[in-house]
């Protein structure tokens, strides 16, 4: 989807990668373990709400690390959640790493099961696991990997521990070299049969820029939030064809 | 059970253990009580009420969250246990 032409990932064309979880599951702490930057590990609201942005290299290459707001969803339609749909949807990070809380995990899977439904390229971080362990929970990572299609890693952020890990699946997911198969919730007959539909038509106006099955269940949904982020974009791309005379992408990359 | 045992989450007591079976909220509110843990099948605790008996506060998936009875009027379910007092909250 995000064909690269530089064998190496200078700091001009680095990969892409974008912090989606739950709010309190260490997200922050993560992204200020990786980039080295500080940033306010407060604790309200809407506290990440325009998504913060640093960078790492591992292994000769460079890695920008989007910090998203902590969200339960994407789908409630708040700015937060907004904010995040639309980096993972529209921006297409070369990878999406969940943060879920170790010690939470039933409430975290809600928001890990939505970002698996949107993207392929998503590595799972259990993070907590130094509480985790206190309150004597026992994860099965290669289980959940097994089960979900997707690389799991545990880490513990405040100790870094597992982030050498981390770096690592992450480095070899954004070379496209993992293999990933997503868990896909599997609904009604009746809705199988109108997504297949609306998954057509999406993907005769959209082609292969945006993940089809997941934009015809939002339809579905009647999600008016994400049918006006289309709308803008689709107008934004117009604008751009009239002016440039280019016609190379709906989704011109944000500055 | 049968039918007549599903009641509103408002006529809950304090101390009881519900099952959520149905909502009939709709659209951006139903979704965020969806996220929240109001899924049917799932088990909610009554903990307290406000002096003036409007929000309620339920336990669900190890979060507190209080509702209004806007909310929990349209949220229902059987009684599945109760006088069961969690120390702790």
């Amino acid at each position: 989807m995000n064909p690269r032409t530089n064998p190496k990932h200078s700091q001009k064309n680095p990969f892409r990668i974008a912090l989606a979880g739950n709010p309190n599951t260490g997200k922050s702490t993560l992204f200020n373990a990786l980039t080295g930057l500080r940033q306010h590990t407060g604790n309200w609201p809407g506290k990440t709400v325009i998504h913060a942005e640093g960078s790492y290299q591992y292994d000769g290459d460079a890695y920008t690390v989007i910090d998203l707001p902590g969200t339960y969803s994407l789908y409630s339609n708040s700015a937060d959640e907004e904010v995040a749909r639309d980096c993972i949807i529209f921006e297409k990070p070369d990878v999406t790493v969940v943060v879920l809380d170790a010690t939470a995990m039933e409430r975290n899977m809600n928001l890990a099961l939505q970002v698996l439904e949107m993207a392929d390229r998503v590595v799972l971080c259990i993070n907590l696991m130094d509480e985790a362990k206190k309150k004597g929970i026992y994860i099965n990572e290669k289980s959940l990997s097994k089960k979900l299609g997707v690389p799991v890693v545990k880490t513990s952020a405040r100790n870094r521990d597992g982030l050498d890990r981390l770096q690592k699946v992450i480095q070899e997911m954004a070379y496209g070299r993992t293999k990933t198969n997503p868990y896909r919730i599997r609904y009604s007959d009746e809705l199988e049969e109108k997504i297949s539909a609306l998954e057509e038509s999406v993907t005769s106006t959209f082609g292969d820029r945006l993940p089809a099955r997941w934009v015809a269940l939002r339809l579905l949904d009647g999600d008016q939030s994400l049918i006006d982020s289309l709308h803008q974009r689709i107008e934004l791309h117009r604008k751009e064809v009239h002016n440039h005379g280019v016609d190379e992408s709906l989704y011109p990359v944000e500055a | 059970m049968s039918q007549s045992s599903i009641i509103p989450l408002t006529e809950g007591l304090p101390g009881q253990r519900i099952r959520i079976h149905h909502m009939t909220l709709e659209g951006t509110m139903r979704r965020r009580l969806l996220d929240l843990g109001f899924v049917p099948g799932s088990e909610v605790k009554v903990l307290q009420r406000s002096p003036l008996g409007d929000p309620v506060a339920f336990r669900v998936i190890h979060t507190t969250i209080a509702l209004r009875k806007e909310e929990s009027s349209q949220i229902f379910g059987e009684i599945i246990g109760g006088e069961y007092h969690e120390s702790t909250h």
